[in-house]
């Protein structure tokens, strides 16, 4: 079966190496993945705040698309948080409230599209354990991340509120791929905390608070890297640590990476098809040394 | 009237909304709100609320009570990060996140936010390039939003800007999908809908 991928405008700007790695992974795991052609923003946080039947329609576009795409049976594979809440919530909308369904029926019919209901909006977090399994992801890997210390954060929107595949409160899907791949997973209590979302861009100092709890929560529980499954959470959390040193003493820096390109990593793949070479901290050398590995991190 | 110091900050039942709290909850799955029992769990899981002026929980105590002006003024929705800790833990579930969206909504209609206030002017900047093209382009947005609130701020984040280009991590053109006049035919479709239920006196919603 092949997944309709919808990448989102973040996963083709800041999050460049989300898209890249996660393309890697879904080839070397013989995932077949198809881009949904013409998809459009999926709305994120700002659009429900002006207007939110256009909110709904803007889903409902890429829905019907991805519908008409996949025949009835369409699972479609969406990275970014925000697109899966915005994309989900439309879904649930649609069902629930049947005068949101006949107003976005008769816009969608006025521009030649239609939606049944029929496709499942999931995560590759998701997709990764549920349909590929446990099993078929370790058996390709090849240096496996031995000795590293992951923080796995999963950040707000990917849980709550539509989430089926995992805890609300203490997922653990993440966890599970990283001790797969051979690493060690920290427990702490901020993986579902907000990292602020874009707050950073507006009331910056607001923003990078939030951002510095989690990152000097991971440093103090002796994480060596954040591996994060949304690219405004990477973003937040690499990008602005300069700020974090500065303004809230941020001890160093904390490399974050995307969960695919630890996957990839594990895999063997190179860090530029990994989009590695994109980070803005790069990720830690390999400190032990796996038996019969032998390989850096960094590759 | 007498008048003492801070007189006037003495609120009246007539200086309230009576109809403020019905028409927030008159959100799809909003009329919960009304039954809040203002237990403070949705303040206790906020991220955000150290930082507001008022606590989730306030708000809508407030909304319910009438206080539309303090509310639709207030700092608290723009700092609401959409995390939807509130919502999930409600134990009378309440959907606080879609009322925090509602408020955002109705502020922006009625024009009543702080001058210059970057969180909405984003959210309008990004309304109108989607609705232009169907996609974002952050950078393009986040350029627009400083030259309306504070285009020094642009000049400081310029080298974020250009560290994120060098690693091809930010484009220069703008984003745009192929069939923007399906779209363009979609959203006419929806306002024109909207427009059909306000006559019919359906739409009240913000
Ligand atoms: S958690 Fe729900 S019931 Fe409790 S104060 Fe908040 S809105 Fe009211
Ligand atoms: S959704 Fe908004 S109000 Fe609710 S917990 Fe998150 S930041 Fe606070």
């Amino acid at each position: 079966m092949t997944y309709v991928y919808f990448p989102g405008c973040s996963l083709t700007s800041t999050g460049r190496g989300y898209h890249e790695s996660l393309q890697e992974v879904c080839r070397a795991l013989e995932v077949p993945i198809q881009e949904l052609e013409d998809w459009n923003c999926c709305g994120a946080t700002s659009y429900m705040a002006v207007d939110e039947s256009k909110a709904f329609a803007l889903s409902a576009r890429n829905l019907a698309l991805a519908e008409r795409l996949g025949n009835g049976s369409t699972q479609m594979m969406v990275p970014c948080a925000a697109c899966y809440l915005g994309l989900n919530k439309a879904q649930h909308y649609l069902q629930e409230f049947p005068a949101i369904r006949g107003k976005v029926d008769k816009a969608l019919a006025a521009a030649g599209l239609a939606y049944s209901g029929r496709v499942q909006i999931r995560h590759p977090l998701d997709i990764f354990i549920k349909d590929i399994g446990r099993d078929k992801i370790a058996a390709r890997v090849a240096k496996p991340l031995a000795g590293l210390k992951v923080a796995c954060y999963y950040g707000c929107q990917l849980v709550r509120p539509y989430a089926e595949f995992d805890d609300q409160h203490n997922p653990t899907t993440m966890e599970t791929i990283m001790t797969v791949l051979g690493a060690e997973v920290i427990d702490w209590p901020l993986k579902t905390r907000c990292c602020g979302g874009s707050l950073t861009g507006t009331i910056e100092d607001v923003g990078l608070r939030l951002s510095y709890i989690i990152l000097t929560e991971a440093q103090k529980r002796g994480a060596d890297l954040v591996a994060t499954a949304c690219p405004l959470c990477q973003f937040n959390l690499e990008c602005y640590q300069g700020k974090m040193n500065g303004r809230f003493g941020l001890n160093g820096k904390v490399p974050v990476a995307y969960f695919t390109q630890l996957m990839g990593l594990a895999f063997g793949l190179s860090n530029k098809s990994l989009g590695l070479n994109r980070l803005f901290v790069p990720l830690p050398e390999r400190r032990a040394v796996a038996a019969g590995g032998g390989a850096h991190v960094r590759g | 009237m007498e008048k003492w110091q801070g007189w006037d900050k003495i609120q009246y039942e007539a200086g309230l909304d009576p109809h403020f709290g019905t028409k927030i909850a008159s959100i799809p799955g909003g009329d919960k709100l009304l039954a809040c029992i203002q237990c403070g769990t949705c303040s206790g899981v906020c991220p955000l609320s150290p930082y507001m002026d008022y606590t989730p929980r306030q708000i809508v105590a407030m909304i319910r009570a009438g206080f539309k002006a303090e509310v639709l003024s207030s700092y608290t929705t723009w700092l609401c990060a959409s995390c939807y800790s509130c919502t999930v833990e409600c134990p009378k579930e309440i959907k606080i996140t879609d009322v925090m969206y509602a408020v955002k909504r109705m502020a922006i209609q009625e024009g009543v936010y702080p001058k210059r206030f970057p969180t909405p002017v984003l959210a309008s900047e990004f309304f109108h390039s989607v609705e232009k093209t169907g996609r974002s382009t952050e950078s393009w947005l986040l350029v627009r939003m400083y030259l309306k609130t504070n285009p020094f701020k642009m000049l400081k984040q310029a080298m974020l800007g250009f560290n994120l280009w060098r690693r091809g991590r930010m484009g220069v053109g703008v984003e745009s999908i192929k069939r923007k006049d399906e779209l363009h035919r979609l959203f006419t479709a929806m306002e024109n809908e909207t427009r059909a239920e306000r006559r019919a006196g359906q739409e009240v919603r913000p």
